[in-house]
């Protein structure tokens, strides 16, 4: 899986769960000022992207500092690249 | 008497006929059924059920997704009720938020689905890993009510009596109350349900279900019927706002009905079966509520599920108190038993029934059981004039539940 499919995965995931438009999923967008999710959307948000991964995201206290996309997907990257490690 | 009367200004439902009072009201005046073949589950060891009344696919992407993700189906019904009522009674947004205006909306149970999302990942996978954030706020009991109150606005007090199917009789009840006594000045009340096997497996357990043939459901739901088999099992929501006569005057509101008597009480007799003398009781402590004779009833609408036990206890109280004879339908030989919504959609019918001078009666009635042969039980509609109506709601947990409505004066 390329970084490109990584973040297009999670983009697809989340536009569908949030019923997003996938021209609002751009790398700076911020979860609670752009795309209006709170922190009940930041649980499901996880358990969604589990789904779509088949890998553990969960991570408290790295979670609690994604503000952005590009946050997220970078975490993703990380946590993928240490299950591959 | 209280100190205030009580005027209905605004109704909403989603009913097995679909989204909408107009949709409702047509379907029961053309003398249509809104039961079919159960969807699924039918392959259910046990479970007998063969025929529900299901809402049809209604838009309830118009519920904003921040309020609809904690909403199952019952509450987004109810949403739409509501906002079909509100619209109707002309409630400003400034009234949603003044505490002056309280929700009084009850269901049977939380939502059978979500709980069943929840134990389904805890009891099989033995995780909690796939549950979404926002499952516990549609179980929770007063699911329906709590979330109008998110997405309307409401500030005021927020009820949710949980009485099964006369959950939304007694809503009404107790809205009416809040406004009489002067605690609310309007009351958006009602009732509200969704499908779900636990209800009609339930009913099946206790051979009070119909288990009719699928290749004919339309025919199942036979209140008062000597070939009835039992309740059919429905969904939808009744939504009504009732609001004080001085308010909804001041405000040049149009009136539609006025709610003149409630009374609610329990058999403690049996948690199952219906008394005739609890519901005899009950009838006349809403009649004495309203200061009605029942010589004055024109109009009741029956609880009747279609259940051997039930019809013959409602017919036999009724015969017992109403020598006059007034006409008696169950609307559940249209719709099936919309459960907690009943009570709220067929107030909703009576009050059309008394600004269209109407009667509708019972669908499917063709044989009258003759234990329930002591009552007027018409078979086709009837134009007269109705001006007091009473709205019987009866539920497993020995309550009783009466309302007594009147025509605008």
């Amino acid at each position: 899986m390329t970084e490109k499919e990584v973040i297009e995965i999670a983009n697809v995931a989340l536009a569908e769960e949030f019923e997003l438009e996938m021209e609002q999923m751009v790398p700076e967008a911020r979860f609670n000022d752009d795309l209006g999710l709170d922190s009940l959307d930041a649980v499901d948000m996880v358990v969604v992207l589990e789904q779509a991964f088949g890998f553990k995201l969960r991570d408290n206290q790295a979670l609690r500092e994604i503000r952005t996309l590009d946050d997220l997907h970078k975490y993703i990257l990380r946590k993928k690249s240490e299950l591959e490690g | 008497m209280y100190p205030r009367r009580v005027v209905i200004t605004g109704m909403g439902a989603v009913s097995p006929f679909g989204a909408g009072v107009e949709s409702m009201w047509d379907g029961l005046v053309a003398g249509n059924s809104a039961v079919g073949e159960l969807p699924s589950g039918t392959e259910i060891s046990g479970l007998s059920v063969r025929a529900a009344g299901m809402v049809p696919p209604v838009n309830v992407k118009v519920i904003p997704r921040q309020y609809r993700r904690s909403m199952s189906r019952m509450t987004q019904y109810a949403v739409l009720a509501a906002q079909e009522a509100l619209d109707q009674a002309n409630i400003p947004d400034a009234v949603l938020a003044s505490g002056r205006l309280g929700i009084s909306v009850g269901s049977t149970i939380g939502s059978a689905d979500a709980l069943e999302e929840f134990f389904t990942e805890y009891v099989k996978e033995n995780s909690l890993e796939a549950i979404r954030s926002t499952t516990f706020f549609k179980v929770m009991g007063h699911t329906v009510a709590a979330n109008l109150a998110q997405v309307l606005g409401v500030t005021g007090r927020v009820e949710a009596p949980s009485a099964a199917c006369a959950s939304g009789c007694q809503a009404i009840g107790l809205a009416y109350e809040s406004v009489a006594y002067g605690r609310q000045d309007v009351m958006l009340c009602g009732g509200a349900d969704e499908f779900s096997p636990l209800t009609a497996a339930t009913f099946g357990l206790m051979n009070a279900a119909s288990s009719n043939d699928a290749t004919s459901p339309d025919a199942s739901s036979r209140p008062f019927d000597s070939s009835r088999d039992g309740i059919v099992c429905a969904e939808g929501a009744g939504l009504l706002v009732v609001e004080s006569l001085e308010h909804a005057q001041a405000r040049g509101a149009t009136i539609f009905a006025e709610i003149v008597g409630f009374a609610s009480n329990s058999s403690p007799s049996s948690i199952a079966n219906p008394d005739a003398n609890s519901i005899k009781t009950c009838i006349e402590l809403a009649l004495k509520d309203a200061s009605v004779s029942p010589v004055d009833v024109d109009y009741i609408s029956a609880h009747a599920t279609g259940t051997e036990q039930g019809d013959i206890a409602e017919a036999t109280a009724i015969a017992e108190i109403f020598t006059s004879m007034p006409m008696i339908s169950s609307l559940k030989g249209h719709m099936g038993h919309t459960m907690a919504a009943s009570g709220a959609l067929e107030s909703i019918a009576s009050v059309l029934m008394i600004t269209n001078d109407i009667i509708v009666p019972t669908r499917n009635l063709t044989e009258v059981d003759p234990r329930c042969g002591a009552v007027n039980l018409p078979v086709v509609n009837h134009n007269q004039a109705v001006s007091t109506v009473v709205k019987n709601s009866f539920a497993l947990g020995g309550i009783n539940s009466v309302l007594v409505i009147r025509n605008a004066t």
